[in-house]
């Protein structure tokens, strides 16, 4: 039986931020394994900022993915692997790399107002024939009309599957479904649509639902919701709700259940919770990416996290100006 | 009668051709004397013609059949464009100065490299987060050798052109490259960031380079403040916005320490916007390539 809505769990790819980029090749053996068993149709694995994201700027990773890519695709049996490409930071001879150690499908991310910087990346992941999703991120930044024509570059270069992903945590509700039906009106014919949500507000599984609702076909979760920021929409909790909606997914719950429980939430070392910098983030619609760098800034220059979060908000910074934060806060050390 | 100017040539009368002619039309030893481009409604050409510039909108053709050619052409239209362009400028002596990322000839930053350069026929500009990076990256090695460096540049969606969208792996690869191979870093790696803020932001450029743990952070701050005074002195919107920041030796980076540098560059808003510092910087930046070349054909260095 079809599924009614593909899952893709990003455990490993948005984990990577919570992990600092940390991850082992044990630990991602491990969760393909595990997610793999459960029936988990795509799995996700990269630097939390994309494959080529090893970088003073977003952190280095501990394992070079490539070696974590071919561990999944390794492990995998009919999961399929896909990565995550940011244009600007990675490049399409990163994809051909990721390519070569097994991943099927590449995630091209740009901001949700600058999708024609994905054109080569799309066209050259198609001509490779790579599976292709784009990613419009931060897409609480533009109305659904505008992100509805950003989606429609980035199909008409090849993207299969544009998502509206809410990389701040900042869509309620509403937000989300007009993003979605935007989406769905515009690329319909031609393209699915996905939705990545964040917990920074606790929608994310709610937002999921919506969008599913609205015309979305493939939905991100991750294990015990672990990603950037308060995290994303746990996977396993996805699974139970559209289960409870009679929305098929194709995953079976108590091994989704205990991977979640027996195999990701050993190694976590830091929870996502919905504390005060993370609301913030959904607040003041910053990525959620940039917390544990607004941490790190905040300790380094002994100002508070939340505060460089909401001035980053302010001043409109987007997905990878990571090394802004360090601005920031000197600016908060200047005015204090 | 010793020649006193030398006369120069730019092809490709867009938003770049036009910042860059305003600049030259300031130069005490350089002439602009043409402009060519392709489109003969081009507003780009009708204003030069307006500052006494002749143009044509037949392109290189034009250009190579006047009676006097260029000494040196400055390529402002593309790399595609450069690629076909570049033999015939060599072929016919002229010494070409390439804004586009095509990197045909070697990568010239004015304040590091160009001495080694004065008699080479076509050089490259890299990119405007090159000409922006490199020089502090130059300033740091130096001091203390660099196993890596890395940039990160940001700028405002509107002034990111076309040809820098539909290939932005171009400008990652080629600055990476410029960071080594002009830098001095060991390994180079160069991020870009669009961001559609409307105000725009202004160009800013983070420089974070892996430093010996022993090097001496006196030593490289003040090299690193000697350069960014230099690269305003054709940049004047070129400065830092705080001191060199040190972080102390971690496992993670092999055991090194790191150096971070936050730079703004704001134009000179001569035909560009201001915000616009990633344009102003590659025209300012061939404008000082240039001057450089002229005065050594002037004085005979050559």
């Amino acid at each position: 039986m079809t599924p009614d809505v593909r899952i893709t769990d990003t455990t490993l790819r948005d984990g990577s931020h919570a992990m600092s980029h940390q991850f082992t090749e044990r630990q991602v053996r491990d969760t393909v394994r595990a997610l793999d068993d459960a029936g988990v149709p795509v799995i996700e694995v990269a630097h939390g900022d994309g494959i080529g994201g090893s970088t003073f700027n977003y952190g280095f990773s501990a394992t070079d993915e490539l070696t974590l890519i071919a561990a999944a695709a390794d492990e995998a049996r009919q999961a399929r692997i896909a990565v995550l490409l940011v244009p600007g930071v990675g490049t399409v001879e990163d994809m051909k790399r990721a390519e070569a150690a097994g991943a099927q499908i590449v995630r091209v991310a740009t901001h949700c107002t600058e999708a024609d910087v994905s054109i080569e990346h799309f066209g050259a992941a198609r001509e490779m024939g790579l599976e292709t999703v784009g990613f419009l991120m931060l897409s609480h930044m533009a109305s659904p009309e505008v992100l509805a024509k950003q989606a429609r570059i980035m199909v008409d270069a090849g993207c299969q599957c544009p998502y509206v992903v809410d990389s701040a945590g900042a869509l309620i509700l509403d937000d989300a479904i007009e993003r979605v039906e935007a989406l769905v009106a515009e690329v319909g014919g031609s393209a699915e649509v996905g939705y990545h949500g964040h917990n920074n507000l606790a929608m994310g599984v709610a937002n999921s639902v919506l969008a599913y609702r609205a015309g979305a076909r493939q939905i991100d979760g991750s294990t015990r919701a672990l990603g950037a920021g308060a995290g994303n929409s746990p996977t396993e909790v996805l699974a139970a709700v559209f289960d409870r909606l009679g929305i098929q997914t194709g995953i079976d719950l108590l091994q989704i259940l205990a991977a979640a429980e027996e195999v990701v939430a050993p190694f976590i070392t830091r929870i996502p919770t919905m504390d005060r910098s993370s609301i913030i983030l959904g607040y003041a619609g910053a990525y959620s990416s940039f917390l544990i760098h607004a941490e790190r800034a905040a300790e380094r220059y002994g100002v508070s996290a939340h505060e460089i979060l909401l001035e980053v908000g302010r001043r409109g910074y987007v997905g990878g100006q990571e090394d802004m934060i360090i601005d920031v806060a000197l600016s908060l050390v200047d005015q204090s | 009668m010793p020649e006193t100017t030398i006369p120069v040539a730019i092809v490709g009368s867009g938003n770049i051709g036009t910042d860059l002619a305003l600049k030259l039309m300031r130069s005490k030893d350089l002439d602009l004397r043409w402009m060519v481009g392709v489109d003969p409604a081009s507003t780009g050409l009708m204003r030069a013609r307006e500052l006494g510039i002749e143009t044509s909108s037949d392109g290189v053709d034009w250009l190579l059949s006047q009676a006097e050619l260029p000494q040196i052409v400055f390529e402002a239209t593309s790399a595609y464009a450069h690629h076909a362009n570049a033999p015939r400028y060599r072929e016919a002596g002229i010494q070409a100065i390439d804004l586009t990322p095509a990197a045909l000839g070697p990568p010239v930053v004015p304040v590091v490299n160009i001495d080694d350069h004065l008699d080479t026929p076509n050089v490259s500009l890299i990119s405007c987060g090159g000409q922006a990076t490199i020089p502090i990256v130059a300033a740091i090695s130096r001091v203390t050798p660099v196993s890596y460096g890395e940039i990160v540049a940001s700028v405002s969606s509107d002034s990111a052109g076309p040809g820098t969208r539909a290939n932005i792996d171009e400008f990652t690869q080629t600055t990476a490259r410029g960071v080594e191979e002009v830098g001095g870093a060991v390994r180079g790696r160069a991020i870009i960031v669009i961001n559609p803020a409307d105000p725009p932001i202004t160009m800013r450029n983070t420089v974070m380079a892996a430093i010996e743990p022993d090097a001496d952070h006196a030593a490289i701050s003040a090299s690193i403040y000697d350069q960014v005074e230099r690269v305003a002195q054709y940049v004047p919107g070129y400065r830092m916005v705080a001191e060199p920041q040190f972080d102390d030796p971690r496992p993670d980076w092999g055991g090194r320490g790191r150096v971070t540098v936050l730079l703004s560059v704001e134009g000179a808003g001569d035909f560009l916007p201001r915000h616009a510092g990633n344009l102003d910087i590659m025209t300012a930046a061939a404008c000082a390539v240039a001057e450089r070349f002229a005065a050594a054909r002037l004085q005979g260095e050559k």
